[in-house]
């Protein structure tokens, strides 16, 4: 069956289509909740010139830092990237552009993309280097930025459990992104830790309904930790 | 003497109130959670998208899914909700976190804040920091009164690339507690042995002094 069965079984059927130049948004915060498997197909793949829009670009090694090792990215689109020695290299040789993006206004770009809202006023970032060039407007006394919706060619997600029509469910704070993420790509991939049964995840506790969803792979996770901290218990 | 930066954040938890919801930078900030007032219950919001944040795990409890918006393994109280970027964001720009705490690298008397980038240095990024500033009903700076070689960090007007503007009501410093209004620092309280003539030495901005300073107090 295919029609609601987006179940894919291979990761090159899961990128499929994906090619030079195009806009891939991605899921996660720093290293949790990010699509590991999907990230690496694209490195397999070779994909040149891409515009990659995500919070932070993984670290030397792991995560979306994987594709600057053969200079995958023309275009980071993100709030922090400063866990990554190869992508600092790479910025000031000038082989790679970034785009510095208050991380609530990165969010909301998601949202409204996904949303079909194409511009929205936010206070983040009026009067700062993030305003310039931008059109700003007063509203009831206060000064207002217009920032542009993101829509992407591919979103790539990570997500906790799936079923075949693509609901998903993330698990704690691997949230984070991934479903404005969902939202905002013509063609959205979810790698998932578990696919479930229709009807077993809750309809109402479903995070992201599978009309965002174009395909589901099944994947396997390293999980790495950015950060271990730990109490004595 | 100048505080440490632990007697900053017990001053700045001071600032605490029950009931508040409370987001906490990275650095100084985050010592605050150590020093809530006893009797009292304040909620943590970490801005990738958890509000009830709790104590690191331990070892037991390490759970790669579960961190911070410093990317730190944590926990959550319980009570807590988990949410997405924009969820989360929602909540900071909307105005319903009642107290940001975060640093900063100048402030200026208009409550003008520069935090996140120097011109010629390497630039990360801003993370959340311009949507807290933006969005907080009350910010808090923490940082120290001047840099390493005397020059002040409360200025006229902020030298750097801003994070926002005319957002600052408050700063905490090594040296005393001020508050921002009408184009002006006003000298609260100063650190115990600090004397306003030094506190007015170290600020570049217009300070006003009205009658007695009182020393801050810790119990």
């Amino acid at each position: 069956m295919a029609g609601f069965n987006k179940v894919v079984h291979s990761y090159e059927d899961a990128m499929a289509g994906l090619q030079d130049g195009m806009t891939v948004i991605a899921g996660g915060f720093g290293l949790c909740g990010i699509p590991e498997g999907l990230i690496a197909q694209i490195k397999k793949m070779q994909t040149k010139d891409l515009t990659v829009v995500s919070n932070n670009c993984g670290v030397d090694g792991f995560g979306l830092g994987i594709l600057l090792e053969d200079r995958q990215i023309k275009k980071m689109v993100a709030s922090y990237v400063g866990e990554n020695a190869l992508f600092e290299k790479q910025l000031l040789s000038g082989e790679l552009e970034v785009e510095l993006t208050p991380q609530g206004t990165l969010a909301e770009k998601m949202r409204a993309g996904g949303a079909g809202i194409p511009a929205f006023f936010t206070a983040t970032g009026y009067g700062t280097p993030v305003a310039e060039g931008k059109e700003t407007r007063e509203i009831n006394g206060r000064h207002y930025v217009l920032e542009p919706a993101i829509t992407g060619d591919f979103s790539i997600v990570r997500a906790w459990k799936a079923d075949r029509y693509g609901n998903l469910v993330f698990r704690h704070t691997s949230m984070n992104f991934n479903p404005m993420a969902a939202t905002a790509g013509k063609i959205t991939v979810a790698e998932v830790e578990e696919i479930v049964e229709p009807g077993e995840l809750e309809p109402s506790q479903i995070h992201t309904p599978g009309i965002y969803v174009q395909r589901v792979i099944k994947g396997s996770f390293e999980k790495r930790i950015e950060r271990r901290m730990v109490r004595q218990g | 003497m100048a505080l440490s930066r632990e007697q900053v954040a017990m001053r700045v938890a001071q600032e605490l109130q029950d009931g508040y919801y409370v987001n906490l930078g990275i650095g100084i900030p985050t010592l605050v959670a150590n020093y809530v007032p006893a009797g009292i219950e304040v909620m943590l919001q970490s801005e990738n998208g958890l509000l009830g944040m709790g104590p690191y795990p331990t070892e037991d409890e390490i759970d790669a899914d579960m961190i911070n918006a410093g990317k730190e393994t944590v926990t959550a109280i319980k009570g807590a909700a988990i949410f997405s970027s924009a969820e989360s964001f929602a909540m900071i720009r909307g105005g319903h976190v009642d107290l940001t705490v975060l640093g900063a690298f100048e402030v200026d008397q208009n409550g003008n804040i520069a935090s996140w980038m120097i011109p010629g240095k390497l630039v990360k990024g801003m993370g959340g920091a311009m949507d807290l500033v933006a969005g907080a009903q009350n910010i808090v700076v923490t940082m120290t009164h001047a840099d390493k070689y005397g020059n002040s960090k409360l200025l006229t007007d902020c030298t750097l690339p801003l994070t926002g503007v005319g957002c600052v009501k408050k700063i905490v410093t090594d040296l005393a507690v001020l508050e921002v209004r009408n184009g002006a620092f006003h000298l609260l309280e100063r650190a115990p042995g600090i004397s306003v003539e030094e506190i007015q030495q170290k600020t570049a901005g217009k300070l006003v002094v009205e009658g007695d300073i009182p020393e801050m107090v810790f119990s």
